[in-house]
């Protein structure tokens, strides 16, 4: 590994979370001067509590997690920082800027989270200890909400999880616990599944296990839970980390295989299913167009066409025209207000992620911290693409937030938790009281 | 494992490529049509008011319609403006964003809106120089003091007036009565406009639809000029006579055709000429010449005149209308030749512009204009010029010429017949001491139990060797307030007399 430099690195960041600063609160007076002429309502105090607390984190992940990849932190800011800006202005559009200010907490909350994960997991192989025990909470977590009295359902997918007045959404979590465990499983026994038998080298069935286990819990998702999205994604990150693991194509085959023979019984037997598969390729036929299912996703691509390659402007669109564009579908307003250069930008943000995640991976010599690295990216990834490609309209959409961006409290807190645990990766143990490990 | 998670890496730029791609064709390649698609018209609408939409202009300039900026509070930054309220109203349309757009206001829409390629250059300048878009000014052909005219006399009655220059087909005034508030319809809370919306949708005298234009009726002994066109350039001059029995009794049917009032014509001389039957307006002469025409002659001078070709009973739209307009506008409508095959009768009827012919005013008025204008038939212009926000032409419009559907003798035949008709027929109530004027009245039924609709069409100055400045259509429906006694020369001809007069 390479990587020498405390200093130019630490240049480089501070630099990129100045800029990333910058650029939220250009986005927030922007929205504000769109919308009614003036800057928002406590600018410069908002702006300075936002660099405040996004720079104390910076200053967090500089003394606990010394020699961090630079760009992780800045990225996730201005993911962040974009995406309350346009929360704010879709909320005091709609008359419920009360909802903004829920979010802005929120990512306070996240970066609170993000610095206590570092804090927490001084070395990340500590992990490595707890294999079953982390596998076998998110198992549970994912599987919280089928449980009667527990979970219910919030437009037709058994998501949530109350107890007493708080609700969230387990499967966010459950998620990380799962690639924590299959990292740590994974990088056990990757000697074991690498192993073929036959010409083609085919896994022995015996390894299958753990594949058909999470092809089941997958499925349990699908159809207990009926959310296409979360199941789509968990079965996702298996794939692509047993494949890494163990370097042998025949998992990837089996696992399209998998997800091909699931997605067509999915599609066979639920009408939830079938109805997104129609919602995808009928929404902007004109009998629809006003429908519901269809109505949003039409909605959506009237807000990304009518962008253009530019954008109307921040605060100068429609996107309150859209169903759900506080969550599911903020990318359309984005592409509305910002164009097609806006929705590159923020996607190129979640590519620049995605990069420094598997550059971690690469440089990471321990086998743990290398798959953990790759879960993490690709559940980062692979949830860009579904959620983005869904109101794109490239791919049928199913409800997964925009990470960072999104309305929602859970899916912020667990996508912070997610980067910790990359940067901590990335940066190595941390002991106080001494220098950085390399 | 680092091979696995470097191609792991290109699978992801692989995916997000399919992102990059996909958003390209929806924002950037397929974007137009997609944004244009009518189930985003809440973002084109909210587009367009936005943008300071061009104004509305009369000949002299005076502003029809307008944007001006909304007060404050206004869901959207401008509000459409009608200073003359009712007067323009059919001609401008509304520009409503529950009702949409109608008339110019539809019509024009790409130069109002800024959207049209000729602004594009203007749009251009105001990007680089900052300054906001402003869509494009149209300028009408229609004369106020003409078109307030038509309102004054047509006073409380149904009806409408229509008024053109027979040289260059421009329409000087364009008025139907009831007519609408477009300021109603356009400007106000959504409440409002609906139920101003409601208010004239329960009107049973159809106030949203211009009589001018957007309706038929039968054109009565009008449709003499035509019939009297088709005689002459048959080769039958106006002195040619004809049998004047007191009815004509019909081929194959127990029917017959009564002059007016079932009177006697010429006083009940054993023949008549056609100058006679025109200038009395005989229904009996002209049912002879038509059959005596024939359906093809007789039909095939109608559709010179821009009568649409139609097959009824079963048929009487209009696919292919013969005379392009800025506005939707009913050209008259004319039986193909075939129809009068099993129904001799009809043909006499039509002759005297009954049975399934119709017409509008604006068509009478061009009919008019043609004569007029020694035979040559003028297309009428409503707009002549469109206009950047800096003042400068980018579009106009020419006057056109439509066609010749009679020869220059038959319209100087016609003139002198029509002049007539004025001078000591049943015109004589648009008489102007000075001004030669050239018409004809018409009094159509109306159907049972409903009085009349009285017709006038004339053009002036109509002297020898006169260049004639303008020709009149005038409807007023359903008798006016003379109820079954209205008659063309009554009701409809003093109205006429006076665009005439206010014009020269």
């Amino acid at each position: 590994m390479s990587v020498v430099a405390g200093p130019p690195r630490h240049r480089t960041g501070a630099f990129l979370l100045l800029f990333a600063i910058a650029v939220s609160a250009a986005a927030y007076a922007s929205q504000g001067l769109g919308l009614g002429d003036a800057l928002p309502d406590g600018f410069a105090v908002k702006t300075a509590v936002f660099a405040a607390i996004t720079g104390a984190g910076w200053v967090a992940v500089r003394i606990m997690a010394r020699g961090a990849d630079a760009a992780i932190y800045p990225t996730a800011v201005v993911l962040g920082g974009l995406g309350l800006a346009m929360m704010e202005r879709i909320m005091v559009e709609r008359g419920q800027p009360q909802i903004a200010e829920n979010q802005a907490v929120w990512l306070a909350i996240g970066l609170l989270v993000f610095v206590a994960t570092l804090a927490l997991v001084r070395d990340i192989r500590r992990l490595d200890a707890f294999t079953y025990t982390i596998g076998l909470a998110g198992l549970i977590l994912l599987l919280l909400p089928v449980v009667p009295g527990v979970g219910y359902e919030i437009n037709g997918a058994r998501l949530w999880v109350r107890f007493g007045p708080l609700t969230f959404q387990p499967a966010e979590f459950g998620r990380l616990f799962i690639v924590i465990f299959l990292a740590s499983y994974l990088s056990a026994k990757r000697e074991l599944l690498s192993a073929g038998v036959g010409r083609l080298g085919l896994p022995r069935v015996k390894d299958l296990g753990p594949l058909l286990l999470a092809w089941g819990t997958s499925l349990a998702i699908l159809f207990l839970e009926r959310d296409m999205g979360a199941s789509l994604l968990l079965f996702g990150v298996f794939t692509a980390m047993v494949w890494v693991a163990t370097g042998r194509v025949s998992y990837l085959v089996i696992g399209v295989v998998l997800f091909a023979v699931g997605a067509y019984l999915g599609w066979l037997t639920l009408p939830h299913v079938q109805a997104r598969v129609s919602y995808w390729l009928h929404a902007l036929d004109p009998e629809n167009v006003g429908a519901l299912g269809y109505g949003q996703l039409a909605q959506g691509w009237y807000a990304f066409a009518t962008g253009g390659m530019v954008g109307t402007g921040l605060g100068l669109g429609s996107p309150t025209l859209i169903p759900y564009v506080g969550s599911d579908f903020i990318l359309a307003a984005f592409g509305e207000e910002l164009g097609m250069l806006g929705v590159s930008t923020v996607l190129l943000c979640y590519l620049v992620l995605v990069a420094r995640g598997l550059r971690i991976a690469v440089e990471r010599h321990d086998s743990f911290e290398k798959l953990l690295a790759v879960g993490l990216t690709t559940v980062l990834g692979l949830q860009v693409f579904v959620i983005a490609g869904g109101v794109l309209r490239l791919i049928p959409l199913t409800g997964v937030p925009l990470p960072l961006v999104s309305y929602g409290g859970t899916s912020r807190v667990a996508s912070f938790i997610a980067l910790a645990l990359l940067v901590r990766t990335s940066a190595g143990p941390w002991i106080p009281g001494r220098k950085a490990e390399r | 494992m680092n091979g696995q998670i470097r191609r792991l890496g290109v699978g992801f730029a692989a995916l997000f490529l399919v992102l990059f791609a996909q958003a390209a064709y929806v924002q950037v390649v397929a974007a137009d049509r997609i944004a244009n698609e009518s189930g985003n018209a809440a973002r084109q609408i909210r587009a367009e008011y936005e943008t300071q939409r061009g104004a509305i202009l009369a000949a002299d300039q005076s502003i029809l319609a307008e944007s001006i900026l909304a007060p404050e509070g206004s869901v959207f930054r401008y509000e459409r403006r009608y200073p003359k309220g009712v007067l323009f109203g059919h001609a401008t349309g509304f520009y409503s964003r529950i009702f949409t757009r109608t008339g110019l206001e539809q019509a024009m829409n790409p130069y109002l809106a800024g959207t049209a390629p000729e602004l594009a250059a203007s749009n251009l300048s105001d990007l680089l120089l900052g300054r906001p878009k402003v869509g494009g000014t149209v300028v009408t052909t229609l004369v106020p003091v003409l078109q307030q005219v038509a309102r004054a006399e047509l006073g409380g009655l149904a009806g409408a007036v229509v008024a053109i220059d027979p040289r260059t087909g421009d329409v000087l005034a364009m008025y139907s009565n009831p007519g609408y508030d477009p300021n109603l319809l356009s400007t106000g809370t959504t409440a409002e406009i609906e139920a101003a919306w409601d208010t004239y949708e329960a009107d049973p005298r159809k106030p949203l639809l211009s009589k001018a234009l957007g309706e038929l009726y039968l054109p009565g002994s009008t449709f003499k000029i035509i019939t009297a066109s088709a005689a002459l350039e048959n080769g039958w001059g106006p002195d040619k006579l004809w049998d004047n029995p007191r009815v004509l009794d019909l081929p194959t049917t127990g029917d017959d055709l009564e002059n007016f009032g079932g009177s006697l014509c010429n006083g009940g001389s054993r023949t008549v000429s056609m100058q006679e039957g025109f200038v009395e307006s005989c229904n009996v002469t002209f049912g002879s010449i038509a059959l005596e025409l024939g359906a093809d002659r007789l039909a095939r001078q109608a559709f010179d005149y821009g009568f649409c070709p139609i097959s009824p009973p079963d048929d009487v739209s209009c696919s292919d209308p013969p005379i392009p307009f800025v506005l939707p506008f009913e050209s008259g409508r004319f039986p193909q030749p075939d129809y009068f095959e099993e129904r001799t009768p009809a043909l006499a009827y039509s002759g005297v512009g009954l049975d399934n012919v119709v017409t509008n005013p604006l068509h009478l008025a061009l009919i008019t204009a043609a004569i007029a204008n020694g035979g040559t038939m003028p297309a009428p212009r409503l707009v002549s010029e469109v206009r950047d926000p800096q003042g400068r032409v980018v579009r106009e419009f020419a006057a056109q010429i439509l066609g010749r559907p009679v020869s220059t003798d038959t319209a100087v035949a016609m003139r002198s017949l029509m002049l007539q008709v004025v001078s000591r027929g049943t015109g004589s109530a648009a008489q102007i001491d000075g001004i030669a004027v050239a018409g004809k009245t018409g009094t159509a039924t109306n159907g049972e139990g409903r009085a009349p609709n009285a017709w006038f069409t004339a053009f002036a100055p109509a002297g020898p060797g006169q260049v004639p400045r303008i020709a009149v259509a005038v409807i007023v429906l359903d008798g006016g307030d003379e109820g079954n006694e209205a008659t063309g020369g009554r009701i409809a001809a003093p109205i006429a007399r006076a665009l005439i007069e206010a014009a020269l």
